[in-house]
């Protein structure tokens, strides 16, 4: 029986998954934020002016969108994109990183730091510090950088501090101990803004909570529109908080099947790749245990993805514990694959999703074309591609000469 | 047995027995075990020993050192690429054991190396190389149940870190199940060199010693012996790291390094031996 609800336990921890592993410095600044988290989450002061916020600042509801021509071109399932797309700041970040602001403001907190893969957890944290007029620092491994830039002068137009990680693999994991560095030297007035569900309990919980508004928007979406509930959803994981957020209000509702996918980078017997449920094996990285690629020595592992936004190398504790219960399926979408999704998407619906979307597409690719006419599919749809220009245009430098490669 | 209780077999608890009764206090020198070589830090633990050092916390490299600043960082990732892996490190264990039949020798690392090594078949494994304790970074005392069972198990001592920021309530749990000492963090922050205390840490570190059975050291940032001699008026004994690692990682040749690193070290230790009365 599932009970999304009952977890994680008082421990943070999804079955043998999650927990606290954190140094003992952060250990008191962790036991703070889960008990203010505990007192504001239902408080309705709280819930009305973050309610307000999603709704006039964010743009909420993100619209749920027949993808028509889509659906012809796999002559399936009836495919719906959940268009996280289309909020302000372009991506599902935004949900979170507001959330984790107010919070930060209501414990008198003046100074947030937020590590960034894509760029676009950054940008929304960027985005809802200038809007509170708050501090904000924001780490990002230079590989990220490079491939991200616009991202990057986002960030810096919204006036928060870019620091370069040169650290390790120099992406997003290298990120994560930079900014976890800065937390524990400036504990006392700062917020760290986590912004996937991963990391040391309770930022699986809080991140899932703020992004589930995701999911609870898809099904009143889907019933007005279908009179009925959708039989699959379909998004990236990467830590994987679009895809909690979409998944969670389901969890309870067996009809419903799930299916997450990782970053198949450029295969799994190459080695060089995201997705942790096909070469990781259990450990402890960064605060949680979950599955993590490392070597036989404990180690973590170098990942690779074309996307940055699911290149690491562990992934949320919740999706290994609905993983072990087989309530949530996991594959994965190799970067070719991907960007095939990538392009598909832009022709088909005049819609460029995020390279890390596009895995998800590249998925609905293979799956609806086996499924029934009268089966409703959900793919979350949790970022826009303009980020992502420079990294297309590398890979397929032909695109917009020719104008009709396929 | 209690996480407190003390075991004169065991070389951390002999250790701080004899300097309880000397009026001295702890030395406790954190070296990168492989940098800048293997051999190398076999010598440079032995150095340290002949030179006053009382504890020897050996760093096992890990590639995501979160809380540790630079310098330990750079050390980790030159371990690595040197080759230092469980085999290695062990035989440096094993080596240091073979000439120094008495120096405690605690195995410092973060949780996944050790946790994928298999946490009971790696503490035999160290405890047969001639470990005497481990301390894991990012195990807080709540996720710990397992490895403490196990050091208790195998006579090897568990030891925790405490915080400026650590509340009253999770020291008394810190201290309930810790062993050997209490790690104090003289400063929220990471390793590194740093030229002062934070504001408030005497009183701090001296409501920690009384709260504590077991001997209280401090470290993080501690790199002169106007320090040593600061912290050594108020606990237990100092640990230095960074500023040996730091040398370490200099390109010289290494008798070069070593003259360094000694003259750093007598320096360092002298003010930790001078003799205090004992109170009681």
């Amino acid at each position: 029986m599932i009970s999304p609800a009952s977890l994680p336990d008082a421990w943070g921890r999804f079955g043998p998954y999650g927990g606290k592993f954190a140094p003992e410095v952060l250990m008191p600044a962790l036991e703070e934020l889960e008990s203010f988290y505990a007192q504001i989450k239902d408080d309705p002061a709280f819930k009305a002016e973050l309610d307000g916020l999603l709704k006039d600042f964010v743009g909420r509801p993100s619209p749920l969108y027949f993808a028509e021509r889509l659906t012809e071109y796999c002559g399936g399932a009836k495919i719906y994109l959940k268009r996280e797309d289309l909020n302000h700041t372009g991506a599902h970040k935004i949900n979170n990183a507001i959330g984790q602001v107010l919070i930060a403001r209501r414990m008198g907190k003046k100074r947030i730091i937020a590590e960034t893969g894509a760029g676009q957890h950054g940008v929304a944290t960027a985005t809802a510090a200038a809007r509170f007029g708050m501090e904000c620092v924001i780490y990002m491994g230079s590989v990220d950088m490079a491939r991200q830039a616009p991202n990057v002068f986002r960030m810096r137009l919204l006036g928060a501090t870019v620091v370069s990680v040169e650290s390790g693999s120099k992406t997003l994991k290298d990120a994560i101990n930079e900014a976890i560095r800065d937390w524990v030297t400036r504990i006392g007035d700062t917020h760290y803004v986590f912004g996937s569900a991963l990391g040391p309990h309770p930022y699986p919980m809080i991140v899932r909570d703020f992004q589930k508004v995701i999911g609870e928007e898809t099904e009143r979406q889907m019933l007005e529109k279908e009179g009925r509930l959708p039989d699959h959803l379909v998004a990236c994981v990467g830590g994987g908080s679009n895809a909690i957020g979409l998944f969670y209000n389901f969890l309870d509702k067996p009809s419903v099947k799930m299916v997450g996918v990782e970053a198949g980078g450029e295969g799994i017997a190459s080695g060089r790749h995201a997705a942790r449920f096909e070469g990781g094996v259990l450990g402890i990285l960064q605060g949680a245990r979950s599955y993590v690629l490392q070597t036989a020595q404990g180690q973590i592992a170098e990942t690779h993805s074309v996307s940055a936004g699911l290149d690491y190398a562990s992934i949320g504790p919740e999706h290994a514990y609905y993983r072990d219960a087989k309530r949530i399926e996991y594959t994965y979408a190799t970067d070719d694959e991907a960007l095939d999704g990538f392009h598909k998407l832009c022709r088909l619906e005049g819609i460029i999703p995020a390279l890390e979307s596009a895995h998800a597409v590249a998925h609905v690719l293979k799956l609806a074309p086996k499924l029934g006419k009268d089966q409703l599919m959900v793919v979350n749809l949790s970022g826009r591609g303009d980020k992502d220009m420079q990294t297309v245009m590398d890979a397929a430098p032909y695109m917009g000469q020719h104008g009709s490669a396929q | 047995m209690s996480g407190t209780s003390v075991n004169p077999a065991n070389r951390i608890d002999a250790a701080f027995a004899r300097l309880k009764s000397e009026g001295k206090k702890a030395f406790i020198p954190y070296i990168a075990a492989g940098v800048p070589g293997n051999t190398e830090t076999v010598e440079l633990a032995l150095s340290l020993e002949k030179l006053g050092a009382d504890v020897l916390e050996l760093g096992y490299p890990f590639s995501d050192p979160m809380a540790d600043g630079v310098v330990n960082q750079a050390a980790a990732t030159r371990a690595l690429e040197l080759g230092v892996d469980d085999a290695v490190y062990l035989g440096m264990v094993r080596d240091i054991r073979a000439k120094s039949p008495d120096l405690p020798i605690v195995v410092f690392s973060y949780l996944n190396p050790i946790f994928r090594l298999g946490l009971r078949d790696f503490a035999l494994r160290a405890k047969a190389a001639g470990a005497d304790g481990f301390l894991l970074v990012d195990m807080p005392v709540e996720e710990a149940d397992e490895m403490l069972a196990i050091c208790k198990e195998l006579d090897l001592r568990f030891i925790f870190l405490a915080a400026p920021t650590t509340t009253p309530e999770r020291l008394d749990k810190i201290l309930e199940v810790g062993s050997g000492f209490l790690y104090y963090i003289s400063r929220t922050g990471i390793t590194g060199e740093q030229t002062g205390f934070q504001e408030g840490f005497e009183k701090k570190l001296t409501a920690v010693k009384a709260a504590a059975k077991i001997p209280v050291v401090v470290g993080f940032g501690i790199s002169t012996p106007d320090q040593v001699r600061a912290v050594c008026a108020l606990c237990d004994g100092a640990v230095v790291g960074s500023a040996l690692v730091r040398r370490t990682l200099e390109n010289k040749p290494w008798p070069a390094m070593r003259a360094e690193l000694e003259t750093l070290a007598a320096s360092l230790i002298a003010p930790a031996k001078v003799v205090i009365k004992a109170k009681s």
